[in-house]
């Protein structure tokens, strides 16, 4: 394995001992204020490059920068990173990087058991204890006795590092998070070099600012080897990753790049209408940047306006896209039924995250299943996807967009917050093997009917203004069959209800084989969708170690659904449905395959852990 | 906007009837949508523009049927909702002519939040807004611009809504070009129609539209031949605010506020106000929409007219700077963007 970018010898030699293990989990967290969320990034990015296979979950509150030390202001980000596959950010933390008494709150219950964590000393004064709610400190109280607990004075020591810079204290402290970085760049291994480079890059103007956050970095980094409160460190190898070239990605940035990519493989310019809602923004931020592409970005002034807009840009042949979270699809639900009525291709991307209402905006869900398959008035069938990885959301775009065109429909995409945010190693695919998605539009004057259908995919023509000799008209009342024309006749209504849900329904001679990890037959299947697809597997590995005959699946096609789906079911005894919702896909599979099965869930804004699944699995088997 | 056409040589050679669709009208007999129609399939061929590069967008009522009966491309779309789908097709194909025909409850209440971001993007579509006063095809209720106090089936006391003017708030969205007409007055009509369609940017064009089952009548007193020229004030870029039988009559500023003259003994038309559609502050434009009857005659015609920088000009504008300075996108560099690593 080699890498692209320097990773040199900043690793300096150090005579403490190295013990190496499979994998760690991490958790860093702070104030809101306190970068956490960059730490994470760079902290992942470095172990990415490294080599390590990784998972995520950046998690954060909904508020800016609720007031400072207080316990909702605690931000955190959980890397899982190892020498082999990594599916999930990790059940429990190994160790706990907490920069405030609140931090180490909020977080210190999910540690595990003899746990490492490094405390910001100096932050643990009357005022931030109170704020924490701590009537003593836990520092010197023996509440914290079953871990191992480094205390750091962050603060002081950074301070003292960043001398030389010229900054003063305000300023200065702030680069604590780069020296608790560089303590835990000693404790795995790993260079630094990767984030001295990101630094420079990224405050290029301000020398003073690079100049004390790299001393921070390599203060911490020195610290963390003189100090002897550190005594070991440890080394992760690389993971043995299939072979190509990778890059970290998360889920947002898939989606973004996934869509450029059907771009170009369409031949046609993407039209992206959006309005800022998390856990969505990121993907307009994303694409707003690739302008040189042609890509087309328009931030509307409401949800019901950006859908609009994309469905006119497909009307006018563009590749049309629009993203937003729950509420916002309520809001889009209206337009929704016109792309159907009007059979104009549109993908709309749903991160979901807790509801209902505002409900939890920063952390993930999956409870609009039911929306996507159900929440419009009339019959409204829409085909709905679900990535089950950060890398998989690029395929599952270019998967939609291919179902838009061929069969000239709205689809949807249940992507979710932990997607949106987490991120893992994506293997770069080669442009050359991504299918073209060629769909032409109709150009033929001689008998064109707006909506007369291919024999195959029962799509109609797509028409676009601007071709001489195909001006027609179309809209949201009832179509009648072949010309388009308006018809409130009973028997053509009865008639196009049941043709745009066959044209919907038979989209199943598209989707490949289900995949079973695990044997095809057994005890027990766990089925999944959506983020949930690593804590599953990693479940029913576990559970099969143990000797259990228990598989999974993972559903990426909620509807229509895979069309294997009623055979596997009958091969197993019991069917479990894992998800983070009151059970939406477990009622859906029950009603459509009569099937009695078991429903998972929990709805904690928060991914499953692995063994929340398996322990629950092996309790009914 | 300059006539073009697809090769350069053929001329285009349209008229009405290459407008008019094979479906069958249905309004009710004697409503004002009709005038409307016929005075824009009249007016389209004079832009010189190819058939196929119209689309008509339109939201839920009445008036939105109208693409159906334009023989071009047409989007009879969701309430209120017109002027978002229009906007999406001028970005998608800037070269297309596209008209939103709404109506006072589609335009102003469902939809209003569209239209006025519409407009302050200065978008280049025109749109016309059917201002009949009253919801029509939900059979009779109050709407934004009904006076207050109407009696409707859903005020039977007495709508207490005070009411919206349209014009107004094309202007105070900033419409590069705010027109009015009347829907009878069919000459008028064609001729602010053409102009607000060879506008480049937003066109805002309010329709007085009688209703003549729900509202019928409601604007007698500026179509009625005997009541037209003391109740109507013509706009003409330029000229004197003249109005009256013989043009006896005009409006002068007192301060900052506006009064109806006698041109003759007191005063000359000297001491009227001028008519400048294309005065970059829209302070005369607003205040003319203020005036109203019975206290003032109703200007109709162009009340603002300026010229500012296109939506989707500025768009691609963007999009070819961007192309210019960082290259022509590649996707296999966008792809390998970011730290990459190999696994051999
Ligand atoms: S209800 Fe009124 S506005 Fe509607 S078509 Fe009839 S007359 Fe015209």
């Amino acid at each position: 394995m080699s890498t692209e970018t320097e990773t040199s010898a900043a690793t300096v030699e150090t005579h403490k001992p190295s013990v190496e293990i499979g994998s760690a989990v991490i958790r860093f967290a702070g104030d809101s204020g306190d970068g956490m969320q960059l730490t994470g990034t760079q902290f992942t990015n470095t172990s990415a490059v490294f080599g390590n296979d990784i998972s995520t979950l950046p998690d954060f509150p909904a508020e800016i920068r609720a007031p400072a030390g207080s316990l909702p202001g605690v931000s955190g980000f959980q890397i899982n990173f190892g020498s082999h596959e990594i599916r999930t950010p990790g059940d429990q933390p190994d160790v706990l990087i907490a920069m405030n008494p609140a931090a180490l709150k909020v977080n210190v219950g999910d540690l595990v058991e003899g746990g490492t964590i490094i405390v910001n000393e100096d932050s643990f004064q009357a005022t931030n204890l109170d704020k924490a709610g701590y009537t003593e400190n836990p520092l010197e109280n023996g509440s914290l006795e079953s871990f191992r607990v480094l205390k750091t004075p962050l603060t002081s020591l950074t301070l003292e590092a960043i001398k030389a810079s010229g900054l003063d204290r305000k300023q200065g402290q702030r680069c604590k998070n780069f020296f608790a970085l560089g303590i835990v760049y000693w404790m795995y291994d790993r260079p630094f070099d990767h984030t001295v480079n990101w630094i420079k890059s990224k405050f290029e103007r301000n020398p003073s600012i690079v100049e004390a956050n790299v001393a921070a970095l390599k203060a911490g980094y020195y610290y963390a080897e003189t100090t002897e409160i550190f005594t070991t460190h440890y080394s992760i190898r690389k993971a043995n990753l299939a072979p190509g070239k990778y890059r970290n990605v998360t889920g947002n940035q898939a989606i973004a790049l996934g869509a450029v990519t059907a771009m170009e493989k369409s031949g046609r310019e993407l039209f992206y209408g959006s309005y800022p809602i998390t856990p969505a923004s990121d993907i307009l931020h994303e694409l707003a940047r690739y302008k040189k592409f042609g890509v087309k970005t328009f931030q509307a002034e409401d949800e019901i306006a950006a859908i609009g807009a994309a469905l006119g840009a497909s009307f006018a042949g563009d590749l049309a896209l629009t993203g937003t979270s729950g509420p916002g699809i309520a809001l889009k639900s209206e337009f929704i039924g016109l792309a159907v009525m009007t059979e104009l291709p549109l993908v709309i991307v749903n991160i979901q995250r807790g509801g209902p209402s505002t409900g939890l905006p920063t952390k993930t869900e999956q409870s609009d299943l039911f929306q996507a398959v159900y929440g419009r008035n009339g019959e409204c069938p829409v085909p709905v996807l679900a990535p089950g990885t950060p890398g998989d959301c690029f395929w599952i775009a270019i998967e939609a967009f291919r179902i838009a065109m061929r069969y000239m429909t709205p689809v949807l995409i249940l992507s979710d917050g932990y997607l949106a945010n987490g991120s893992e190693p994506w293997m770069i695919p080669e442009i050359n093997d991504i299918p073209d998605l060629c769909f032409p539009n109709a150009t033929d004057p001689e008998n064109f009917q707006p909506y007369s259908r291919d024999k195959e995919t029962l799509a109609r023509p797509w028409a676009v203004p601007g071709t001489p000799q195909l001006e027609h008209r179309i809209g949201g009342l009832e179509k009648q069959d072949i010309t388009g024309n308006v018809s409130y006749d009973p028997q053509n209504h009865d008639y196009m209800v049941r043709l745009r849900a066959k044209k919907v329904a038979q989209i199943t001679q598209d989707i490949p084989p289900t995949e079973i990890y695990g044997e095809p037959e057994g005890d027990a299947l766990i089925v999944g969708w959506g983020g949930t697809h690593g804590a599953i597997t990693s479940a029913t590995e576990l559970l099969r170690a143990k000797g259990l005959s228990v598989s999974s699946i993972q559903i990426r096609h909620i509807n229509p659904l895979p069309p294997d789906l009623k055979d596997i079911f009958s091969r197993f005894k019991k069917v479990f449905v894992a998800e983070i919702n009151m059970g939406q896909l477990w009622t859906l599979l029950r009603s459509t395959y009569l099937i009695d099965a078991i429903s998972i869930n929990q709805v904690r804004g928060k991914p499953f852990t692995i063994r929340e699944i398996s322990q629950q699995v092996e309790s009914h088997l | 906007m300059t006539a073009k056409n697809d090769t350069g040589t053929l001329e285009i050679n349209l008229n009405r009837k290459d407008f008019v669709s094979d479906q069958e009208v249905r309004w009710c007999p004697g409503c004002g949508d009709y005038a409307i129609l016929a005075q824009m399939q009249k007016m389209v061929p004079n832009l010189g523009i190819p058939r196929e590069k119209f689309v008509f967008v339109s939201g839920i009522g009445c008036s939105s049927r109208f693409p159906y009966y334009m023989n071009t491309f047409g989007f009879h779309t969701i309430h209120g909702r017109a002027p978002a789908v229009a906007t999406g097709i001028k970005l998608a194909n800037p070269d297309l002519k596209v008209f939103v025909i709404t109506g006072d409850g589609d335009g102003l209440s469902i939809g209003g939040n569209h239209l006025i971001h519409c407009i302050r993007r200065n978008v280049d579509l025109t749109i016309v807004l059917f201002n009949n006063r009253i919801y029509g095809l939900t059979k009779g209720q109050f709407s934004p611009t009904s006076e207050m106090g109407k009696k409707t089936k859903s005020t039977p006391y007495g709508s207490v809504d005070n009411s919206i003017n349209p014009l107004c708030v094309a202007i105070a969205s900033e419409a590069t070009f705010v027109a009015r007409s009347i829907d009878i007055d069919t000459k008028h009509l064609g001729e602010i129609l053409e102009r607000a369609a060879n506008h480049r940017g937003i066109s805002f064009v309010e329709v007085y539209q009688n209703c003549n089952i729900f509202n019928d009548g409601a604007f007698t007193d500026f179509t009625e031949r005997s009541k037209r020229s003391d109740h109507v004030l013509y706009l003409e870029d330029g000229q004197p605010m003249r109005f009256g039988k013989d043009k006896e009559k005009g409006i002068a500023l007192r301060g900052m506020t506006p009064e109806i003259v006698e041109v003759g003994e007191n005063h000359s038309v000297e001491d009227l106000l001028i008519h400048e559609e294309t005065s970059p502050e829209p302070t005369l434009a607003y205040l003319l929409t203020r005036l109203n009857y019975p206290n003032f005659p109703v200007p109709v015609g162009v009340f603002r007219n300026v010229e500012k920088p296109e939506y989707s000009d500025l768009c691609q504008d963007q999009s070819r700077q961007a192309q210019e300075k960082e290259g022509k996108g590649n996707l296999e560099k966008l792809l390998h963007s970011g730290d990459t690593w190999t696994v051999t």
